[in-house]
């Protein structure tokens, strides 16, 4: 009992300890940038830890499990209400930061969010697919390229393995709004993407970049981000903005319940929201940011790229949480596309 | 004090393994038998929902009917590792023997140099194949340089490369076990029995094979199991375009919130698994040595 | 040793084991070749280099990766070979252990669960009970699932081993400790030697299960190399892994050369 005691105690001396000056960040893969990151710990003095994870849905099993230390986590905006309602996240009350006024209009007390409670806007972007242009010098700007690709593009078309954004394509192409649930139009869907199979390479959201430069597929469901890395590598890799629809996603800061350097991580929001450090992650990630003001930090490269820039005219569509429904629609056609 | 003598050995193992196998097991098997929750877990309500869906489904005019899908991908998956399995046999006995007659100090560098390849990641081991078998791989660049072929033959994104890839991954698992029985075969055996069948081959059969048996038994089921679930593999090199069931546990689990779904296979899985274990132990009791004692 | 080994031989085995090693060894040596690449690929060859060595050595994340990996597969292989060793010795020499088959059913047990099925279940049970130790949430899962790994090559040993010694030694009045320490386990050596190594293979590959389970800060290098796989590979992992590679390679060789002075 004693020494159960102790033991307690030199814990809870140990943690203090260390409390003043630990930050524990779960984000997405490669999607931090270190010189963010080594420029925090210089300002405040914290220690930053860094963990990774590959899907939203990796993130919500592993705060739905309780114990996981985290402070602060980076979920898409289509899965914040899920957080919120599963009450996962600690309100920040993001209105009563330092630097709130920053945030972007657009983003401000967004749909997903409405009074910025328990989020601030760390990146968007855009999910289309990239085309080896020396290999199909026609129009990619549509998603018949995609689906029912020309001659040369066919048996080189690489997909995400994931059924979500593929059958969300799918839909937009066809006219439909996301996240369907009727049946008429998810069985459309299914017919449409089992007419593309044959001449489908890969279903895999692994090792895009590694596919497209080395030409094991010329045309690929891609992020804007990674695809300026691809046209980077090589030029006649371009990222394609269909006319019927973009995707549109963004992600989001927020602090799991039982985050144990609450304190530090809002540091860390209010060190972000800041144009010239989200500028940094910005240059580093390939993503746009909603913080006003933040261009002027951005570097040429960025300030150019085309992946950011969409035609005008073309209409930007936010992907949806998608109800039960929809979702076993969709896991329907995924499954019987691949059984 | 004799009693806890008695159990003082398998106890450590045991209770390890019950608590922290058997009680997620026996969760997993409640949980294929509740309502799922929209955002992953389960609602405590019984539901068969799980089960029947393997068979049956609503389909998109909403009747009850017949539904093969998962039917097929079991199939596919018992195919693919119970092929992988016998492939494993036939590379990882050969190699087993010629390294259990090895004099005892190069046995163990032998031994050794199996096990090396294991301090690379999975992930990119599988990835080095995709260098070796894709259009611009090392293979297809060879024969395209000798004149074979013309044009380059599609290796990866096959169900061939996916084999390829499990029996890479798992023939260790196939001859250290192997091994593992031959290293203390009795050479005077042999010797007798060559004496007796006088032909290599027959004291291979009838000395060598039943002897090692359990080390095939066990190796096979080191190997058989991982193959069922396994998904690096088949969405590496075959491409992901035709699902197996260790890609189809993963969705319940990740994008399909589909807990009970994903239970439910995970349960199929299991019986499966035992039924092949029930074969092998039935196979060894008949050739004279058990599985399970 | 004898040459009488030979009547063993098979015609054409030497060269169906060479060809074995090749296949063992021939994805590794793209590995070893693609981590000297100049450029950022590592598919495509762009000249010689050695950045990708610096880049990966001054990595931290790198460091602290590879460092949470081997604690947790020596840990785990130390703890999982032990209990199965023990388990296997009571279940083929302890004559009055009653219901071996359960027993032995229940250590194969965690081989019947597919790894994303144990990784759910593991990490609702820790979730459940609060379990929340940091890198020992990972020790004691990967313990589990390494228990039958290490016990079957074992077992595989044990059954049919000539108990006679044993009982030439417990003949001579030596003591069960003794004939323990002395006849079997040298006997059975071996069979834990490759035990262990499988547990430490399946514990140092081993990334679902540890990705659910895992703690903040608890990262392992599969986990790590997985996030840069989704990237693409570059180099830099090439890079890491033939560092691990020649690590191995030289305690391989090490123990190899100071068993071989043992014995001459």
């Amino acid at each position: 009992m004693k020494l159960a005691t102790l033991a307690t105690g030199l814990g809870l001396v140990a943690s203090s300890a260390l409390a003043d000056g630990e930050l524990y960040i779960y984000n997405w893969t490669d999607y931090t940038s270190p010189e963010l990151i080594e420029k925090f710990e210089a300002e405040t003095g914290i220690t930053v830890t860094m963990d990774t994870y590959d899907s939203n849905d990796t993130l919500l099993a592993k705060l739905k499990s309780g114990a996981s230390g985290y402070d602060i986590v980076v979920p898409s905006h289509n899965y914040v209400p899920i957080f919120v309602a599963e009450e996962l996240f600690q309100k920040i009350n993001a209105q009563d930061l330092e630097g709130y006024s920053n945030i972007a209009d657009g983003f401000r007390n967004p749909p997903w969010d409405s009074a910025n409670e328990y989020t601030v806007p760390w990146q968007w972007g855009s999910t289309s697919f990239t085309v080896n242009t020396d290999v199909f010098g026609g129009d990619i700007d549509t998603y018949e390229t995609l689906f029912r690709p020309p001659e040369e593009l066919r048996g080189q078309i690489g997909m995400f393995k994931a059924p979500s954004d593929v059958v969300d394509m799918a839909l937009i192409y066809l006219g439909y709004g996301v996240c369907s649930e009727s049946k008429d139009e998810m069985r459309e869907v299914l017919e449409l993407l089992e007419e593309q199979k044959p001449h489908v390479k890969v279903y895999n959201s692994d090792g895009i970049l590694e596919r497209l430069t080395s030409g094991d597929a010329a045309l690929h469901q891609n992020w804007n981000g990674y695809s300026i890395r691809a046209r980077t590598a090589d030029p006649a890799l371009k990222y394609a903005f269909p006319k019927e629809g973009v995707l549109t996603w963004a992600d989001n800061i927020a602090v799991p319940v039982g985050a144990q350097n609450y304190d530090n991580a809002i540091k860390f929001i209010e060190f972000i929201l800041q144009p010239e450090n989200i500028a940094i992650q910005s240059n580093f990630a390939g993503y746009s940011n909603g913080i006003s003001g933040s261009a002027e930090f951005l570097n040429e490269e960025m300030a150019t790229a085309p992946e950011l820039s969409p035609p005008d005219g073309t209409p930007m569509v936010f992907s949806e949480t998608c109800s039960e429904n929809a979702t076993e629609l969709q896991n329907k056609v995924w499954t019987t596309l691949l059984q | 004090m004799q009693r806890i003598r008695t159990f003082a050995g398998i106890a450590p193992a045991t209770i390890m393994v019950v608590c922290f196998m058997l009680l997620p097991i026996l969760i997993i098997v409640v949980y294929s038998f509740l309502e799922k929750n929209p955002y992953g877990g389960v609602r405590p309500e019984l539901s068969f929902e799980a089960y029947s869906r393997l068979l049956l489904e609503r389909d998109f005019d909403d009747n009850l009917s017949f539904n093969p899908s998962y039917l097929l991908i079991l199939f596919r998956s018992i195919w693919v590792a119970a092929v992988s399995v016998a492939a494993c046999v036939l590379i990882g006995f050969p190699v087993a023997y010629y390294i259990a007659m090895q004099p005892a100090e190069r046995r163990n560098l032998l031994i050794l140099l199996i096990t090396i390849p294991f301090w690379t990641n999975l992930l990119i081991r599988t990835y080095c194949w995709i260098l070796v078998l894709r259009d611009t791989g090392l293979i297809n660049e060879m024969l395209l340089s000798l004149g074979v072929i013309q044009s380059p033959i599609p290796l990866l994104y096959t169900e061939g490369a996916i084999i390829l890839g499990l029996i890479y991954t798992y023939v260790p698992f196939m001859v250290l076990p192997i091994y593992a029985s031959l290293e203390r075969l009795d050479v005077r055996l042999i010797e007798a029995s060559r004496d007796l069948y006088a032909s290599r081959i027959g004291a291979l059969r009838h000395v060598v094979v039943p002897l090692s048996l359990p080390g095939i038994v066990a190796g096979s089921i080191l190997v058989f199991i991982p193959c069922l679930g396994a998904f690096i593999a088949p969405e590496l090199l075959g491409g992901g375009k035709n699902l197996m069931l260790g890609s189809l546990v993963q969705l319940q689990f990740s994008t399909s919130r589909d807990w009970p779904f994903g239970s439910a296979l995970s349960v199929v899985i299991m019986i499966v698994v035992m039924l092949a274990l029930l074969f092998y132990a039935r196979n060894a009791r008949n050739s004279g040595t058990e599985l399970v004692h | 040793m004898p040459k009488s080994r030979d009547i063993r031989a098979l015609p054409g085995l030497k060269w169906f084991s060479l060809g074995f090693f090749v296949y063992l060894y021939l994805p590794l040596l793209i590995l070893v070749i693609f981590s000297f690449n100049a450029t950022k690929s590592a598919t495509v060859w762009g000249g010689f280099s050695l950045d990708w060595y610096a880049k990966a050595l001054a990595n931290d994340d790198i460091r602290r990766a590879a460092w949470n990996s081997l604690v947790i597969a020596t840990t785990a292989t130390v703890f999982s070979t032990t209990m199965a060793t023990m388990a296997a010795l009571s279940l083929t020499r302890n004559k009055s252990l009653p219901r071996k088959p359960l027993f032995n059913g229940m250590l194969l047990l965690p081989l019947m669960v597919p790894e994303i099925v144990t990784a759910v279940a593991t990490l609702t049970l820790f979730a459940t009970i609060g379990l929340s130790l940091g890198l020992g949430n990972i020790i004691i899962a990967h313990t589990v699932f390494c228990i039958p790994f290490a016990y079957l090559p074992i077992r595989a040993r044990l059954q049919g081993m000539d108990e006679s010694l044993e009982t030439a030694a417990r003949d001579l009045y030596a003591s069960k400790w003794a004939t323990l320490r002395f006849v079997t386990l040298p006997l059975l050596a071996p069979g834990i030697v490759s035990g262990a190594m499988l547990a430490f293979i399946i514990s140092i590959d081993d990334f679902i299960i540890t990705l659910m389970v895992a703690e903040a800060g608890s990262t392992t290098l599969p986990i790590y190399i997985y996030s840069l796989v989704r990237i693409g590979i570059t180099p830099e992992v090439n890079a890491v892994s033939t560092v691990l590679l020649i690590i191995s390679i030289f305690f391989v060789t090490l123990s190899y050369l100071v068993e071989k002075r043992g014995k001459f």
